[in-house]
């Protein structure tokens, strides 16, 4: 009999070190969140300001600003996504309405599946070689964006495959009836009633490409540019390039500055994330998905 | 009305979808022919041997050795402590997850880490180099500015989503019947989730740790910010090294001319990089497809 409470007494003990363990390796994971977080508003929130947001970058610290890298970003998304959304929805569509099972599918579905894990930085030797060099894009907003293009298509397309799979057949049944081709079917019915679903798999690639540093630095992109881009074709810098060039001096007053352009990278980020998680569950109370 | 008009739309959209997921493959086979292309026109110049038999990694000076073991050695040197991190912690993470917390803490949980796999590794670099060395520093006096220590915690932290989220989608596909037949046989949760449950997932959860260290191979920001870039063959987590990825962002922040050796040392080295993460990757895939057939009646 004591040895039955002794056992159960163990066992109930195994339990509760097996929950303060997973407890504190849990809470780890999210201190260090929560201490990057802060870390990085304690040293960026003082430089802040509206002049370091419509400054060029400078060899002052206190004069500095990130205009050029901040418009560059932008320019760099707002390309890629001309590109993303036609190329990485129509894949989509081509995948889960028009393809015959064959060898060619295959090959197609498991080279989308390993394009998502090759590193970031391979896709920049692509890109250098292809588009800087190849098509003489030179070191351009343009074959930025065309390299970010290729490394966000895999998030695009799977995540275009899964909602277009959640549209009840129910509803191009009833469309294919009433005579509808089947491209009309897709283009009035099963798109829009996919739209949400599609939405957030562009803002995250979105957001995975407005952070990625290493393949735009492999392609070329400048870390130091004080004018403002005008065309496709001129020379760039984004928001991750300009933070490694600061984080890589010595001098402390350009890591602040690092941090308070981290603050609006993770201000961009969050918002793309948030925008999507509420895009995601408004539709998804709406049609009960 | 136009039967014909829609009837070569509907061919047109076909064939123009069709190339647009065929860009896919096109972009695979532009990675390798690109990567082998660059990798053959510079073993034209420094022989094969050389890259796998020396010792010393010296391309940009004077006196150049062509050595892939210093990079080789800095690249798993971060990536095992990143793994030492990440393996227990993501496993009882995804453990007390799936088997402990109530469904709607589950999704609380799971989205908070989510958070953590978005930050930009830009952002973990500054994180690693500014934050993490110096607290190092306090507590091992003799560690280095630059070092793979600090580095391969971060890469660790960093990669705890991935194993703990995709390990915790394996212990899901366990049927309840396995976890019921357990405790009617008077086992506790734990003896469940660690006897049962696990060695059930087994697979699936192999293949979410090699994917984590897979990821943890070919990043890049954290380990060029915060490791320094000494490509030595060590295995002293507390001085500088220089991983793979790190030397092709120090050759491409140089002005390399396009056809110079040095240019087409990044190709080589790029190389090896991507057969090390496709290897891991094939790996990993495997597991999980043979994982989700074990349960698929």
């Amino acid at each position: 009999m004591n040895d039955l409470k002794k056992l159960i007494l163990q066992k109930k003990f195994n339990e509760k070190i097996f929950i303060l363990t997973s407890l504190l390796f849990l809470s780890f994971a999210l201190l260090t969140l929560i201490l990057l977080l802060t870390d990085i508003f304690i040293d960026g929130l003082p430089v802040l300001s509206l002049k370091f947001l419509f400054s060029y970058p400078s060899r002052k610290p206190e004069e500095a600003g990130i205009l050029s890298p901040l418009v560059g970003s932008l320019y760099v998304m707002a390309v890629m996504i001309i590109f993303i959304v036609p190329v990485g929805i129509g894949a989509a569509i081509y995948l889960e309405e028009f393809a015959p099972k064959n060898f060619l599918t295959n090959l197609i579905e498991i080279n989308i599946a390993n394009l998502a894990g090759v590193p970031s930085i391979i896709y920049g030797l692509l890109g250098l070689e292809i588009f800087v060099r190849f098509f003489k894009l030179g070191r351009s907003i343009l074959a930025g964006s065309l390299t970010l293009s290729l490394l966000v298509l895999p998030i695009v397309i799977m995540a275009t495959r899964e909602s277009i799979r959640l549209v009840p057949s129910s509803i191009r049944e009833a469309s294919l009836a009433l005579g509808a081709t089947k491209w009309q079917t897709i283009k009035n019915q099963v798109l829009p009633l996919a739209m949400p679903g599609i939405l957030t798999g562009i803002i995250l690639a979105i957001s995975r490409a407005i952070g990625e540093t290493a393949p735009l630095i492999t392609i070329g992109a400048l870390t130091y540019i004080a004018f403002l881009p005008t065309t496709p074709l001129s020379p760039f810098t984004v928001l991750p390039i300009q933070i490694f060039n600061w984080v890589s001096r010595p001098q402390k007053a350009f890591h602040h500055n690092a941090a308070g352009a981290i603050i609006v990278l993770l201000f961009l980020t969050f918002m793309l994330n948030l925008t999507s998680i509420i895009l995601r569950n408004y539709y998804r109370k709406k049609y009960r998905l | 009305m136009n039967f014909k008009r829609k009837k070569f739309e509907e061919e047109l959209v076909k064939k123009v979808f069709f190339l647009f997921a065929f860009l896919s493959v096109i972009t695979t086979f532009g990675i390798i022919f690109i990567l082998i292309f660059e990798t053959i026109s510079f073993f034209k110049e420094v022989s094969i041997i050389r890259f796998f038999t020396e010792k010393e990694w010296t391309p940009l000076f004077v006196i150049k050795k062509f050595g892939i073991w210093p990079l080789l050695s800095g690249t798993f040197l971060t990536s095992f402590i990143a793994l030492l991190i990440a393996f227990p912690m993501g496993i009882f993470i995804s453990i007390f997850i799936s088997e402990y917390l109530p469904p709607k803490l589950k999704g609380i949980i799971k989205s908070l880490l989510e958070i953590l796999a978005g930050i930009p590794t830009v952002v973990y670099g500054y994180f690693a180099l500014l934050y993490v060395t110096p607290i190092l520093k306090k507590i091992i006096p003799q560690i280095s500015g630059f070092n793979s220590l600090s580095p391969g915690i971060v890469l660790g932290i960093m990669i705890i989503p991935t194993i703990a989220s995709m390990s915790e989608d394996a212990f899901s596909l366990v049927p309840m019947s396995l976890r019921e037949a357990s405790y009617a046989l008077g086992a506790s949760k734990l003896e469940t989730s660690l006897k049962v449950i696990l060695p059930a997932a087994s697979s699936g959860v192999i293949s979410s740790v090699i994917l984590g260290f897979s990821r943890a191979i070919g990043e890049t920001m954290i380990v060029t910010i915060a490791a320094g870039q000494r490509p030595i063959l060590t295995l002293n987590p507390f001085v500088p090294i220089e991983t793979i990825t790190a030397y092709i962002v120090q050759v491409s922040l140089g002005d390399t001319p396009a056809g110079s050796l040095e240019y087409k040392t990044i190709f080589a080295v790029g190389m090896v990089l991507f057969v090390i993460t496709l290897i891991f990757n094939i790996l990993s895939h495997n597991l999980r497809m043979k994982f989700i057939k074990s349960f698929r009646i």
